[in-house]
């Protein structure tokens, strides 16, 4: 054994690890330890003031407001993605030309980027010009403020998430459905299964570790929501759309409170981070139908 | 319990015609073994029954009635599929009553008959367990017990036993014939283990390219096959088959209309000095399973195989191998039997005083 058979596995893995640290684990701690002081970006000193940057965040209405609205966002999202991208998928699993043409069309805003898709839906939305208020305006509804209106700005925000993620969801959901054997529902078929039956005892259940793993991603995803509103609302109106990762930005490079914006990255990560926990543990016990 | 009648069945998937013209009646309490080869249309023929399909024309009558527009579950059949295709969200229990649940039987019926179905295919200790913490065998129990429970007027079980190892397959056929023994019902089984066929079925059907070859009792089917398709088909190893022409020192009564010549390998019979077709050859390979003995023999107008019983294992290198006349199956230019051809020795052989 030789010093450079000792050393080759180290050598190996040492790319991946230099990468690692640097990108991944120091970013981290550095947030964590900025999180305790007082900083503004610029200046050579930085002023310790403990955990004064959290007790003033989680004292302020501010960012409790920006915390219910990351976290109404987030279950609204979630939420309708994945009961819309099951219903898709439900429907566009089978084989022919017209379902292969909706499932690359509903795919397609997956690879748009998003600043693009921000854009197209900013006029698409917009209250005077938009074709949606033109769209509804034919059937007779009033023209709606849309990302004007504190009452809809989030909502507005929402529909673009939902129009983005679905085609992604909804190929997942075909993935996991044609995992399913066909020969269990010639079973029940022969078992006189009615179609609800068959979806609610066979086909759900079998389909629970897909839906488990979107929801999770999705949940995850939704949390850190950014370009869509740093594009079409800026947090706006009165401060209805600002989420966590918009606050921190904000603070960050706007406001340059960086020990306070840090703090706040801190509590993101506990949130993703414990999210991510439940997701492993969960995934660990779950029932494989395998 | 029910007869089945299959009445001008044809299959056409998109523009393949998988099965052409077919005519079958599987009598009332039978075990019928659909045999072929793969994709001889056996299991398309078996899910046409089942309602899995729908034959292209034809139609289909369970019991004297035309099933052709009833749906699979309203048919009063039951499936065993080859992958078992249990409910992998259910319990064992979950598995069996699924079929009565949805016939909307009451609770305590239910709880009776899954009862006793479950004590019978011996899997009472296992009622709250998924299938995917079962073993191979367990689960096929589950899958029979599942279609068991239905009391169907017709099972239909589809290669059951091919994910099974050896030694439980023979276990499940013997049981599997036990179980049609006890129930009575109409058993509709494809394989394409022509052993399995013949071990469990009071009737075969022999199938090839969509089209029935034969249907008969198993031992007409061994010593009296239609065509060099069944005669080559059923039989381990098959029958030998060698082109008249080069069927030397041969002669024919009425053997016009004559291409091949057939014997099965245990009636070439190595060594004896009796009348009969008379082959010499050198051994090329010798298989010993114990009881038998089986050697593929080159000889100047083919190769073929020959089987013994009971007999020590022969070492030498060349054999004489004679094939009594009677045992000869004949065939025409397409495979189709010929009856009332009778070999006679030639005259000069026997002049020579063989």
């Amino acid at each position: 054994m030789t010093i450079w058979h000792k050393l080759r596995p180290y050598g190996m893995v040492a790319p991946a690890i230099v990468i690692f640290t640097m990108f991944f684990l120091y970013p981290i701690f550095y947030m964590i330890y900025l999180s305790l002081f007082d900083w503004n970006f610029v200046s050579p000193t930085k002023t310790f003031v403990g955990l004064a940057n959290f007790r003033d965040l989680l004292t302020d209405s501010d960012f409790m407001k920006v915390l219910s609205n990351t976290t109404m966002y987030t279950l609204l999202t979630v939420t309708l993605t994945t009961i819309l991208a099951l219903l898709l998928a439900l429907w566009l699993n089978r084989k022919s030309l017209f379902h292969g043409f909706v499932q690359g069309a509903i795919f397609s805003p997956h690879i748009i980027s998003l600043v693009s898709i921000s854009l197209l839906w900013s006029w698409l939305m917009d209250p005077e010009y938009g074709l949606l208020n033109w769209i509804i305006g034919l059937f007779g509804f009033g023209p709606l403020q849309w990302l004007s209106h504190p009452g809809t700005s989030l909502v507005s925000l929402v529909i673009v998430a939902v129009w983005k993620g679905l085609g992604y969801n909804t190929l997942v959901f075909i993935a996991g459905l044609q995992s399913i054997p066909g020969d269990i529902y010639e079973a029940a078929a022969l078992d006189e299964s009615k179609p609800w039956t068959t979806f609610a005892k066979l086909t759900l259940p079998m389909l629970s570790p897909t839906i488990f793993f979107l929801v999770i991603i999705n949940l995850i995803g939704s949390f850190q929501v950014f370009e869509t509103i740093a594009i079409m609302t800026q947090g706006g109106p009165v401060n209805s759309t600002n989420t966590l990762v918009y606050y921190i930005y904000e603070n960050g490079f706007r406001f340059f409170k960086i020990g306070y914006a840090s703090a706040a990255g801190v509590i993101l990560l506990v949130i993703v981070g414990a999210l991510t926990i439940v997701y492993f543990r969960l995934l660990a016990r779950r029932v494989h139908y395998r | 319990m029910a007869k089945i009648e299959l009445l001008g069945i044809e299959k056409t998937f998109k523009d393949e015609t998988v099965i052409r013209n077919l005519n079958l009646t599987i009598r009332d309490g039978s075990f019928t073994v659909l045999v072929g080869p793969s994709g001889c249309g056996k299991s398309t023929t078996l899910r046409m029954i089942a309602g899995l399909e729908k034959q292209t024309a034809g139609e289909i009558r369970i019991g004297g009635t035309c099933v052709n527009d009833v749906p699979p579950g309203k048919r009063n059949v039951a499936m065993v599929f080859q992958n078992y295709a249990l409910y992998p969200t259910m319990t064992v229990r979950g598995n069996i009553e699924f079929g009565l649940k949805n016939r909307g039987m009451p609770g305590k019926e239910r709880q009776s008959l899954v009862h006793d179905i479950s004590e019978i295919v011996g899997l009472a200790p296992y009622l709250d367990k998924k299938p995917q913490q079962l073993s191979g065998g367990q689960r096929q129990r589950v899958a029979l017990a599942r279609a068991m429970v239905k009391q169907p007027q017709v099972f239909i079980l589809d290669e059951p036993l091919s994910n099974l190892d050896a030694k439980l397959r023979n276990q499940m056929r013997t049981e599997l014939i036990q179980l049609h023994k006890r129930l009575g019902t109409t058993f509709v089984y494809v394989t394409h283990d022509q052993v399995e066929a013949m071990s469990m079925g009071d009737e075969i059907v022999v199938m090839d390219k969509g089209v029935i070859q034969q249907a008969d009792i198993p031992s007409k089917l061994y010593h009296d096959p239609a065509n060099l398709f069944t005669a080559q088909f059923i039989g381990t190893p098959a029958m030998n088959i060698i082109d008249i022409r080069d069927a030397y020192g041969l002669e024919l009564e009425n053997g016009e209309g004559v291409s091949y010549v057939g014997f099965r390998p245990e009636q070439a019979l190595i060594g004896k000095s009796i009348e009969g077709f008379r082959l010499e050859g050198e051994i090329v390979t010798r298989e010993s399973l114990g009881a038998e003995n089986v050697y593929q023999i080159r000889s100047r107008c083919c190769t073929f195989f020959a089987k013994t019983y009971l007999e020590p294992l022969l070492t030498e290198a060349s054999a004489t191998v004679v094939v009594p006349y009677e045992q000869l199956y004949f065939f025409g230019p397409n495979g189709e039997r010929r009856r009332g051809v009778r070999a006679l020795a030639k005259r000069l052989a026997t002049a020579g005083g063989v």
